[in-house]
């Protein structure tokens, strides 16, 4: 076994790991980058307008910005609770 | 037409002083009235890389504020008569630079000079913003390490929108990667992300790899830059760099581990 586990490549590829985290990273730092810089306090005063009538948390609102050379579109999303 | 370019990187300790001092070294070489600008106000390093820091006596921050001429300032390099060396303040804040002044100061080596190098602090401060904002090329010069890659990344944002293109709508910055302290043989073994991949990531156009190599401190500790090291591979890297730079058509190097030979193997470990 051990002899067999020689000639197996057991070792991590750390190299394939810094990629993967690297992608994803970057295109999220670069969306945010892209946005409005208005987009954070926009969704926090959302969330205090919904909230006086239902009940949600931060994560149940998700806000989307994005933009081509036509249009923007912001788009809102609200996960409302199941019995209302 | 004289070309401004920045050396950058955000992250610092990556290679931006050993890069400008090469390239400056490098075009000055070939021809080209080239200076060099330190712009890490309060931790000089340009003048001592070149082995110029016995021959300070101006600096960048008494030119922006009239107490010595552009002509004062500006050291000439002893091996080569077309490279000029312009040293940082070491003891002023690094408030002292103003966009008006380093605007002022570029213009004027514009007349004269065919390249001027811009020698970037790390971080984006004032000192990294002003090094970059008059850019016309960028030298983005990155680890294949993932702290350095993703500073990278930030850098090409602020250049992209902050500069004096960005703000004008002119045509962008151009950008170039040059991927420094390269070890093929821990990209081979999957322990250190290989060209491709930080390509990929950055999506930027290579300029050259420079290896990970002993010559470049053997270099900064005689204050001679590594491009000077003809026999070395970093110095052989850099002067690839140059040439790529200019137009020529030159392979890249220095990405595939080197084969040794039956003879060398025997002979070194």
């Amino acid at each position: 076994m051990s002899l067999l586990n020689y000639f197996k490549s057991t070792k991590p590829n750390s190299a394939k790991i810094a990629k993967e985290r690297l992608q994803i990273l970057v295109s999220h730092e670069r969306s945010a980058r892209s946005q409005p810089s208005y987009l954070p306090e926009l969704q926090k005063e959302l969330l205090d307008v919904i909230k006086k009538y239902v009940q949600v948390d931060q994560d149940d609102i998700s806000i989307n910005y994005e933009s081509d050379d036509h249009q923007e579109t912001l788009e809102l999303n609200i996960v409302l609770p199941e019995n209302i | 037409m004289s070309r401004i370019i920045v050396v950058t990187s955000g992250k610092g300790g990556v290679g931006k002083t050993t890069t400008s001092a090469a390239m400056a070294m490098g075009f000055a070489k070939k021809g080209h009235k080239t200076a060099v600008i330190d712009f890490d106000v309060g931790l000089r390093n340009l003048d001592l890389i070149l082995g110029c820091e016995r021959r300070v006596v101006y600096d960048f921050v008494n030119i922006i504020n009239g107490e010595a001429t552009l002509n004062q300032a500006l050291i000439k390099d002893k091996r080569c008569d077309k490279l000029f060396i312009l040293p940082a303040s070491q003891t002023r804040d690094k408030d002292a630079l103003t966009l008006e002044g380093v605007g002022k100061v570029l213009n004027e080596l514009k007349e004269t000079f065919d390249y001027i190098i811009c020698d970037s602090p790390a971080g984006i401060e004032r000192g990294a913003h002003l090094a970059m904002y008059f850019a016309d090329d960028a030298f983005i010069v990155t680890n294949p390490e993932v702290s350095s890659v993703r500073d990278s990344d930030r850098m090409l944002g602020i250049l992209s929108s902050k500069s004096k293109r960005a703000e004008n709508n002119e045509t962008p910055i151009k950008e170039y990667l040059l991927l420094s302290r390269y070890n093929p043989k821990r990209v081979k073994l999957g322990e250190m992300l290989s060209v491709d991949d930080v390509q990929e990531i950055l999506s930027l156009h290579l300029l050259g790899v420079i290896p990970e190599s002993q010559a470049v401190l053997n270099a900064s500790n005689s204050g001679i830059p590594v491009i000077l090291d003809e026999a070395s591979d970093a110095g052989q890297a850099y002067a690839d760099i140059v040439n790529r730079y200019l137009g020529e058509d030159v392979p890249q190097r220095f990405i595939n581990e080197e084969k040794k030979g039956l003879f060398g193997r025997l002979f070194k470990g």
